[in-house]
């Protein structure tokens, strides 16, 4: 109990490992979707709202759970600038999974579309049927859509440096079990 | 380096050098976002894309911020669709089911050139927007011809291409279209059918197809492929020589028929046979197939697009209430890519740019002219 924990708990884990493949499909799938003009750009479309609207829900509770279970200390020897490249990178991670499918949700509804999930499945409109606002929330969506893929691009080199260079534990604290 | 605070008890890859390891984790960064800027066709410009033909519809038709890249020219319609309850037995669609759903749209007129004359193209087109109870949506961008030029993407890019005006003339070059179409022999039922069709005196009294095919599904989960057309209670009459001569005449004709009353149209739902193509909008069905008059679209009021409601709206044909669905017509994944990034491109040029449709909305007073030739109305 008063020792430190050294591991993500299960549920913590569970839903990193259940997100990062849905992430980076997302991505994939919405900078293909608006290329493409092949059939696959239907088929990339209804996924990408159902999904995000699943991801949104898995962001919520990720949040309760490291609001309410925190995360294990970094490594004591971590440098000062490491230590802020981390947790900076952390928030900037959850401030982009919450904000992608709250941006996505408010765009479809300012473009006036019905936010279809599967067939007559629809969720309200979070957003006034607006082309300003469409215009402003459309710019969004792609740039930070770039900017979470960087950012995720950068978590997975550095999850990779502490897993082959470093081994100092972070790379385990989040695949195995453990305190 | 510092040494590793959790030292690791298997040997594995520490015996792998370091750099090598440093490498690994290149080339994995590097694979992924590899893979990502060909996802977005960043690696194969010379792929057909979204930004490919709207950037080509932009190159032949000049830049004309605000307004659609492909059927620029038009005007908003409101109205209401009643149904008569027929579509039931096709479609479990709710819009089918007695009642009025409310309706927006509009007419228009194809090419990326919104002051071009009426006359420019013997194809008109009507988009339509049925907004259901529930808050789905049917959106559907229907032109004056049963029949479409092209069969694919690939086509309509090349068609496109070959329509390119010349800059020496302003004027496409006869010659490539020529080539275009012997080259494309899919677009021969297109031409015979407007050579055989002379262009109605009003979008009044045309009939409008939904172009590609859909499957519509029933409530006992029975799916048939369904092309529509809205038909026209006023009779069709061919375009007259003054109008050939006026050159703009569509929209202001519009609006004075619809200060003597409404307009109607009936849906009429055609069935395919087995064996009827289903994915390609170059061939027409035979005359005798099943046809279910769904009911009357009436269209009460007219706007001028830049401030009507239609501005706002991207008539994407695969905007679809449950009960239809897209068909495996290669022109329809394409269309909703495309118009996505035309409404993309020209709401972006609204929100900065708020001036661009003052130009027009305020011209009657100031330039009667203008809004004369324009045919629009304020």
């Amino acid at each position: 109990m008063t020792r430190a924990r050294t591991h993500f708990s299960p549920l913590a884990r569970l839903l990193h490992w259940t997100m990062a493949p849905l992430i980076i499909a997302m991505l994939f799938i919405g900078v293909g979707m608006v290329a493409t003009v092949s059939r696959a750009h239907d088929t990339l479309l209804a996924l990408h709202r159902p999904l995000g609207i699943a991801l949104l829900l898995l962001v919520v509770l990720r949040l309760a759970v490291r609001i309410t279970c925190g995360a294990p200390p970094l490594p004591e020897n971590m440098s000062k600038v490491q230590r802020v490249a981390a947790k900076a990178s952390h928030i900037v991670l959850y401030a982009l999974m919450a904000a992608m499918p709250l941006i996505g949700w408010a765009m479809v509804s300012a473009a006036g579309y019905p936010v279809t999930l599967a067939g007559s499945l629809h969720l309200p409109p979070i957003a006034p049927h607006d082309a300003t606002l469409f215009a402003l929330l459309r710019a969004l969506h792609t740039w930070l859509a770039f900017a979470l893929f960087a950012t995720v691009l950068l978590h997975l080199a550095a999850a990779l440096l502490h897993a082959l260079i470093l081994r100092d534990g972070v790379w385990q604290s989040m695949t195995r079990g453990g305190r | 380096m510092t040494l590793p605070s959790v030292p690791n008890p298997r040997p594995g890859p520490r015996q792998i050098c370091v750099p090598c390891r440093l490498a690994a984790i290149g080339v994995a960064a590097l694979a992924l976002a590899g893979g990502f800027a060909y996802t977005a066709g960043w690696l194969t410009p010379g792929r057909l894309s979204a930004p490919r033909i709207i950037d080509t519809f932009e190159a032949v038709a000049g830049q004309h911020p605000g307004y659609r890249r492909n059927h620029a020219k038009g005007l908003c319609v409101e109205g209401y669709f009643d149904s008569n309850g027929n579509g039931v037995a096709l479609s479990r669609a709710a819009v089918f089911a007695p009642g009025r759903t409310p309706v927006s749209g509009r007419f228009a007129v194809p090419g990326g050139n919104p002051s071009a004359p009426d006359t420019s193209s013997p194809v008109r087109s009507f988009a339509l927007q049925f907004s259901l109870a529930d808050g789905e949506q049917w959106r559907t961008g229907m032109n004056s011809t049963p029949v479409f030029a092209v069969h694919t993407p690939a086509q309509f890019y090349q068609q496109l291409l070959a329509a390119k005006p010349d800059p020496a003339t302003g004027k496409p070059d006869p010659a490539k279209m020529k080539a275009f179409y012997a080259a494309n022999p899919e677009t021969q039922p297109f031409q015979r059918w407007v050579k055989a069709h002379p262009p109605s005196s009003s979008l009044a009294n045309a009939a409008y197809y939904s172009i590609n095919a859909f499957l519509f599904t029933d409530a006992g989960g029975t799916t048939r492929a369904v092309r529509w057309a809205v038909e026209p209670e006023t009779p069709y009459a061919p375009i007259t020589a003054a109008e050939q001569a006026e050159k703009n005449f569509l929209a202001a004709d519009l609006n004075e028929r619809l200060q003597q009353g409404p307009l109607r149209w009936h849906l009429i739902l055609n069935v395919a046979q087995p064996g009827d193509p289903v994915d390609d909008a170059t061939l027409q069905w035979p005359d005798n197939r099943q046809r279910v008059d769904a009911g009357t679209l009436v269209i009460e009021h007219a706007s001028s697009q830049e401030n009507g409601e239609c501005r706002d709206i991207n008539f994407d044909p695969t905007i679809l209430p449950a009960g239809i669905a897209p068909s495996n017509d290669p022109l329809l994944a394409a269309r909703s890519a495309a118009y996505a990034l035309s409404f993309k491109r020209r709401t972006r040029e609204e929100a900065l740019h708020p001036e661009v449709h003052q130009t027009q909305t305020s011209s009657p007073q100031q330039k009667p002219q203008q809004s004369e030739q324009q045919g629009e109305h304020s």
